[in-house]
């Protein structure tokens, strides 16, 4: 445990430190990038372009060992990831767009193939002189066992630049996420914008693959963002709160790896934005499960209170446990059944606001607000004092009502 | 020639080929029912399935891991179904949020786990490993007459020539229910059949084909062969029964072509050793797929321009 907290407070060594601030920032980006992608309904576009970054990563590894130098060098291999992910993403969009394929077609044809030409490359490069120990396969699920403080410094500023494009971008971004015609309409570039996004996305995964690998990469971009969505209703914050998820994922993930052994880097951060995930889907006010519960109960009450103090209303015996269970607790009727006094006063006052409703549904001619009639609604919040006055006048004086006659 | 091809070639060109049908087939309905990335979820899940089957029984045993992969592909199908109703999320997110966590969660079961002393990881799973599934005993085609040479087949032939052979009766005794239900889920709903029993299992079909073609070929193969062959058929042609058989023929020509190239044709550039089997076979699938996109028959929109032409 200790030495968990000295990784979280970046004492757990200089390579430690490197990854964990790395991560924070890694996560934070794509948070923040991967929600207009989630708002646009395209999140798995990115499963895509991770996928295909894998053929690039060899590519420029050829290359590079072609032209004399070393083939590990990241920013070499990153462009190269970045320039087939590009391709990738162009062939998606090609495909949707002059094909009758659906995207997700789209989608699963060229990670595949883009994966399987990576597969082969990576088998060219294994029977290279130069490839032996080229240790690309570290791409697909991230490594940062010998992160180099220039790797690190290429994931953060990567990352501050991907967060300062969402920030530049976000108006567009947003109006195409939720109203593509309408941006279109506006005289936006719809399909600029989404390249834009998709470059963001882009950069994000390229960033990613040596921390996090290009299997996972896409949980950050898609967990944190379906995570905040859970706890707002405003597009601009899902993105800081995507963003701060996805930082805090990353920051203690890396940090748990780095306090003990067996721990690979980038699946304990995945893992910890789905943990955050089922927290959020279950414990978040007003979209989380425990509150849909909560309110369904609330309004299964209120239908058996109304139900039940109509009941007594017409000197009718309440058998539904729940009714009498409701009714007890607010002490309407006695254990035996029979209404109390206080049960007697709300039937009366129910049974008449539901003989006003009817009334009011009769002669009243505006059906916008006679239809918002529920039976659980009372009509004071819906008709003025003399409206219901006017009701009251075609219903005539009072009868009495509960209780033996 | 002939021993060599026999011995070396045969039978994972064979497996090849079988598994790619077994996918493709199932592929068309979830192509046609905008499903198609099931495929690609489904072969990310199987991982954690195969590792807890290994920490159970503790062995590489191919019937454990195979219930352990089918198990972990059912709960990930119930798991993406139960986030998209309670979160009220979209589809293609709550597939994102599952596999990706179960893939995440099997990596770190595998390296946590003491896997050192069996053949079992990741990279293999990913790859699979097309070129190591030879036939010992063949001496020469004279082999596929003899009984012992013939039990000593591996044994991923026989078991994904079941699940093919599977795949293909109930392809075709299902074949009204599931043709109606994919195109009219309205309709079919209104002659009585279970549209949500049918959609069940057609994933669970897939999810069988995609356990057992993974077990013999890895989950590139089985990703590529869901939507590629499908997707490339459904190009050719606007009658359901020849979008099957050309995802057919298109599933059997990237195994082989595939598998082809990828053991002689480096060979032919001067190389010395063959590349990854499974990779190439994707690669020919994309390529066979990239040509119907550039001159299917039927491959633009309906209403798009272009139609006329």
């Amino acid at each position: 445990m200790s030495s968990l907290l000295d990784a979280l407070l970046l004492g757990a060594g200089y390579n430690a430190a490197l990854v964990g601030i790395g991560a924070g920032l890694l996560g934070f980006a794509a948070g923040a990038a991967g929600t207009f992608l989630f708002l646009r309904k395209r999140a798995l576009v990115s499963d895509a372009v991770a996928h295909a970054t894998l053929p690039g990563v060899g590519l420029a590894f050829i290359a590079m060992v072609a032209l004399g130098g070393d083939g590990r060098n990241l920013v070499g291999l990153l462009a190269g990831s970045a320039l087939s992910a590009w391709a990738g993403l162009l062939l998606v969009e090609w495909i949707t767009r002059r094909t009758r394929l659906s995207e997700d077609a789209a989608i699963g044809a060229v990670l595949s193939v883009f994966f399987g030409a990576g597969v082969v490359l990576l088998t060219v490069i294994q029977t290279m002189s130069a490839g032996r120990q080229a240790g690309l396969e570290g791409f697909l699920l991230g490594s940062t066992a010998g992160m180099l403080f220039q790797d690190a410094v290429v994931i953060a500023v990567g990352g501050t630049l991907a967060v300062l494009a969402t920030w530049v971008l976000r108006r567009p971004m947003t109006l195409v996420a939720f109203d593509a015609d309408y941006a279109a309409a506006c005289g936006y570039d719809v399909r600029r914008i989404d390249l834009a996004m998709m470059a963001l996305v882009m950069a994000v995964t390229v960033i990613g693959l040596k921390l996090v690998g290009l299997i996972l990469i896409v949980a950050m971009l898609i967990i944190p963002p379906v995570t905040a969505r859970f706890w707002t209703e405003r597009s601009g914050r899902v993105i800081w709160i995507a963003g701060a998820l996805g930082g805090t994922a990353g920051y203690v993930g890396a940090a748990i790896s780095a306090s003990a052994p067996a721990m690979p880097t980038g699946p304990i951060i995945v893992l910890g934005a789905a943990a955050l995930f089922l927290l959020s889907l279950f414990l978040a006010p007003a979209r989380g499960v425990a509150a849909a519960l909560l309110r369904r109960r609330r309004f299964q009450r209120r239908v058996h209170r109304r139900q039940g103090l109509l009941a007594l209303a017409r000197s009718e015996r309440v058998h539904d446990p729940l009714t009498l269970k409701v009714l007890r607790a607010e002490g309407l009727i006695r254990p035996d059944g029979v209404a109390t006094d206080a049960g007697r006063a709300q039937a009366a006052r129910v049974a008449r606001d539901e003989r006003r409703w009817d009334v009011a549904r009769e002669i009243h001619q505006d059906a916008g607000l006679t239809g918002r009639y529920d039976g659980l609604t009372p009509i004071e919040q819906v008709f003025t004092p003399d409206e219901i006055a006017a009701f009251d006048r075609v219903i005539g004086g009072p009868s009495p009502v509960g209780g033996p006659v | 020639m002939g021993n060599e091809f026999v011995q070396f070639s045969l039978t994972p060109m064979l497996i090849g080929t079988l598994a790619a049908v077994a996918c493709a087939l199932p592929g068309n309905f979830l192509l046609l029912r905008r499903q198609a990335l099931i495929g690609d979820a489904i072969s990310h899940v199987v991982l954690p399935g195969i590792v807890v089957a290994f920490l159970l029984t503790g062995a590489v045993a191919a019937i454990p891991m195979l219930l352990g992969a089918a198990g972990a592909a059912v709960v990930a199908v119930i798991v993406i179904e139960a986030i998209k109703r309670l979160g009220r999320i979209e589809p293609g997110a709550a597939m994102g949020v599952t596999f990706t966590s179960l893939f995440a969660g099997g990596v770190l079961l595998l390296e946590q786990s003491d896997t050192s002393s069996v053949h079992l990881d990741v990279e293999h799973a990913l790859m699979g490993n097309l070129e190591s599934l030879i036939w010992f005993k063949a001496r020469g085609w004279g082999s596929l007459l003899d009984p012992v040479a013939l039990a000593a087949l591996p044994d991923e032939l026989g078991r994904i020539a079941a699940v093919c052979a599977l795949v293909i009766a109930l392809t075709v005794l299902f074949w009204r229910p599931l043709k109606i239900s994919t195109f009219d889920e309205g309709f079919a709903q209104a002659q009585g059949l279970p549209v949500g029993l049918i959609g069940f299992g057609l994933v669970g079909v897939a999810a069988v084909a995609a356990v057992a073609a993974f077990d013999a070929v890895g989950s590139i193969i089985v990703i590529a062969m869901f939507i590629c062959p499908p997707a490339a058929a459904r190009l050719m042609t606007n009658r359901l029964e020849r979008q099957v058989g050309w995802s057919v023929v298109f599933a059997v020509a990237s195994a082989v072509l595939g598998y082809v190239l990828a053991g002689y044709g480096p060979l032919w550039f001067g190389g010395q050793n063959a590349v990854s089997a499974a990779g190439m076979i994707a690669v020919v699938s994309g390529l066979i797929l990239g040509l119907a996109c550039l001159v299917g028959p039927h491959r633009a929109r309906v209403g798009a321009r272009g139609e006329a032409a």
